[in-house]
């Protein structure tokens, strides 16, 4: 470990702190584009961050201290999360610490933590949140985890930093598999952060909600800091697929001189995967609560389906 | 691994019929039913074109050129046109359980992978990793003939199954002797024209285009 890896690890945890609400914001700009609405900015998120945490926190009389710890949890929770992935440069001092499936635990760890502080209060909102939190979750997680597989049987590593050197660095290879993991991997990724099929992030409609029904009770900088997170969650989300199914462009250990190029790559490619899922989220309609178990279950086939065709056409004959 | 590229796009294509076969399970309506179809035709001729290619096998083109012909063009444009004729473009079919269909699907994969892996080591073709995907395709019509109960997607899971089929001839022998392709052409492109009077025949009869109806023999 090198002082300019760690400089870079500490460059990147910045980095992530700070565009996540960009990501946020230009996200919602996009929709509200496409719905023919002027929007409120992309720098959006970052004035209702800053407003939140000036105001006071209201707190429920019978709250526990559980309920006032889970922002911080989740927030931690995310940040290591999006610092861990490799956005620039695949030299990141944090990364040996966590494969894969520890970063799918991390994601496990927040989950555990906001549907605990959700029933913490005892109202009827908070309490059916967490339940259909916990539904979507424990349908996404597998499918999140045979994606990461099948990814991790073509680089025969489960460390992301090897992934993404298999595939971007080696010699160009198509890989049927990775299209079947691609799909899978965006609707594990509606799923999880909370986007249209499954939920509405705008929504404050009660029998439609799942993320919101859990937040409800939070205000000021704990609201803020929850916030904060989901938006950490969705970057993370966002540069774990571009590690995955588009990795040109993130630096190799040692080269620091790519990391500038890889920097405006990962603008360009966050700005076309927010247009993107802004498009998605236009273009797709809401789906009752009953048939997320069936979008969830193609994911997981989907994800399967991408291992089993691993197996059968690239494995060398 | 080293494998050539031109297979490469060969093994893509088989993923992607693998995928528009699955996406054609869980359709629910009958329009997008007939686009996935279409759309699975034009990758089949894609792929069959680059086994062309890559193998100097130019009657391969021929037969690329007759199924971008018939199955993404002829058999759409006449299905889209029966649906329009027979008034049931915007059905929907109930189909139960989607997710218990496509685990069926899943394990009939993974029989289909298992099933033409001895088959696939002993072929010298290019494209011999692919077999396992052409037979899962064709169980996996069938499996969409079975669990359907109107007509029209009943025929389209015939002739997604022959889809299949001849998927499994150009990646096992780089296709068959061309008399006998354009016999199936033809024998397709009937089948459908008697398919079409039958279903106007169907409505006519039992006012639905409902199978269930026919399960009934006698009139009481």
């Amino acid at each position: 470990m090198t002082y300019t890896a760690l400089f870079f690890q500490l460059l990147q945890n910045a980095l992530v702190l700070c565009i996540a609400p960009l990501l946020l914001g230009w996200i919602n700009q996009c929709r509200a584009l496409l719905q023919n609405r002027s929007g409120a900015g992309v720098l959006q998120p970052y004035r209702n961050l800053i407003k939140l945490f000036f105001k006071d926190a209201v707190l429920a009389d019978n709250a526990s201290p559980l309920f006032r710890a889970t922002p911080y949890v989740l927030f931690a929770c995310m940040w290591l999360a999006a610092a861990l992935v490799p956005v620039l440069a695949t030299d990141l001092p944090l990364s040996p610490a966590v494969d894969v499936i520890a970063l799918v635990g991390i994601f496990a760890l927040a989950r555990v933590f906001i549907s605990l502080a959700a029933m913490d209060i005892g109202t009827a909102f908070g309490s059916m949140g967490a339940r259909r939190e916990m539904l979507v979750g424990f349908l996404a997680e597998p499918a999140l985890l045979m994606v990461l597989f099948t990814a991790s049987t073509i680089s025969q590593s489960t460390s992301l930093i090897t992934i993404v050197e298999t595939l971007a660095h080696k010699q160009f290879v198509l890989y049927p598999s990775m299209t079947f993991a691609g799909v899978a991997f965006i609707m594990v990724l509606l799923a999880e952060n909370a986007r249209i099929p499954v939920d509405n992030p705008a929504t404050h409609l009660e029998l439609t909600m799942i993320h919101e029904a859990m937040i409800l009770e939070y205000s000021a900088r704990h609201l803020a800091l929850v916030e904060w997170a989901s938006a950490l969650k969705l970057l993370a989300y966002m540069t774990i697929g571009f590690a995955l199914f588009m990795p040109w462009g993130i630096a190799e250990s040692g080269d620091w001189k790519a990391v500038p190029l890889a920097l405006v790559l990962l603008f360009i490619k966050l700005i076309a995967g927010g247009a993107g899922l802004a498009l998605l989220e236009t273009l797709t309609a809401k789906m009752r609560i009953f048939r997320v178990p069936e979008f969830m279950g193609t994911a997981f086939l989907l994800a399967v389906l991408g291992l089993l065709t691993h197996f059968l056409l690239e494995m060398p004959a | 691994m080293n494998i050539p590229f031109t297979a490469q796009i060969i093994n893509m294509c088989a993923a992607f019929l693998l995928l528009i076969a699955f996406a054609m399970l869980s359709q629910r309506r009958i329009l997008s039913l007939i686009n996935l179809f279409a759309m699975q035709g034009l990758v089949l001729s894609l792929s069959t074109a680059v086994v062309a290619y890559s193998s100097n096998q130019t009657h391969l083109y021929y037969s690329a050129g007759l199924t971008l012909l018939l199955k993404v063009l002829l058999l759409p444009w006449i299905l889209h046109h029966l649906i329009r004729k027979l008034n049931i473009k915007w059905d929907v079919e109930t189909l139960f359980n989607i997710p218990t269909i496509m685990l069926v699907g899943l394990a009939l994969v993974v029989f289909a992978f298992n099933l033409a892996a001895p088959i696939s080591q002993m072929a010298g073709t290019i494209t011999k990793s692919t077999l396992g995907i052409a037979m899962a395709t064709v169980l996996l019509s069938f499996l969409m003939m079975i669990t359907r109960s109107k007509a029209v997607p009943q025929v389209v899971g015939f002739l997604a199954m022959e889809n299949g089929l001849f998927f499994a001839a150009t990646s096992a022998t780089y296709g068959m002797p061309m008399v006998v392709e354009l016999g199936i052409a033809l024998d397709v492109l009937v089948g459908m024209f008697i398919l079409g009077i039958f279903f106007f025949q169907i409505r006519v009869a039992f006012d639905s285009l409902d199978l269930k109806h026919m399960e009934k023999l006698k009139e009481d």
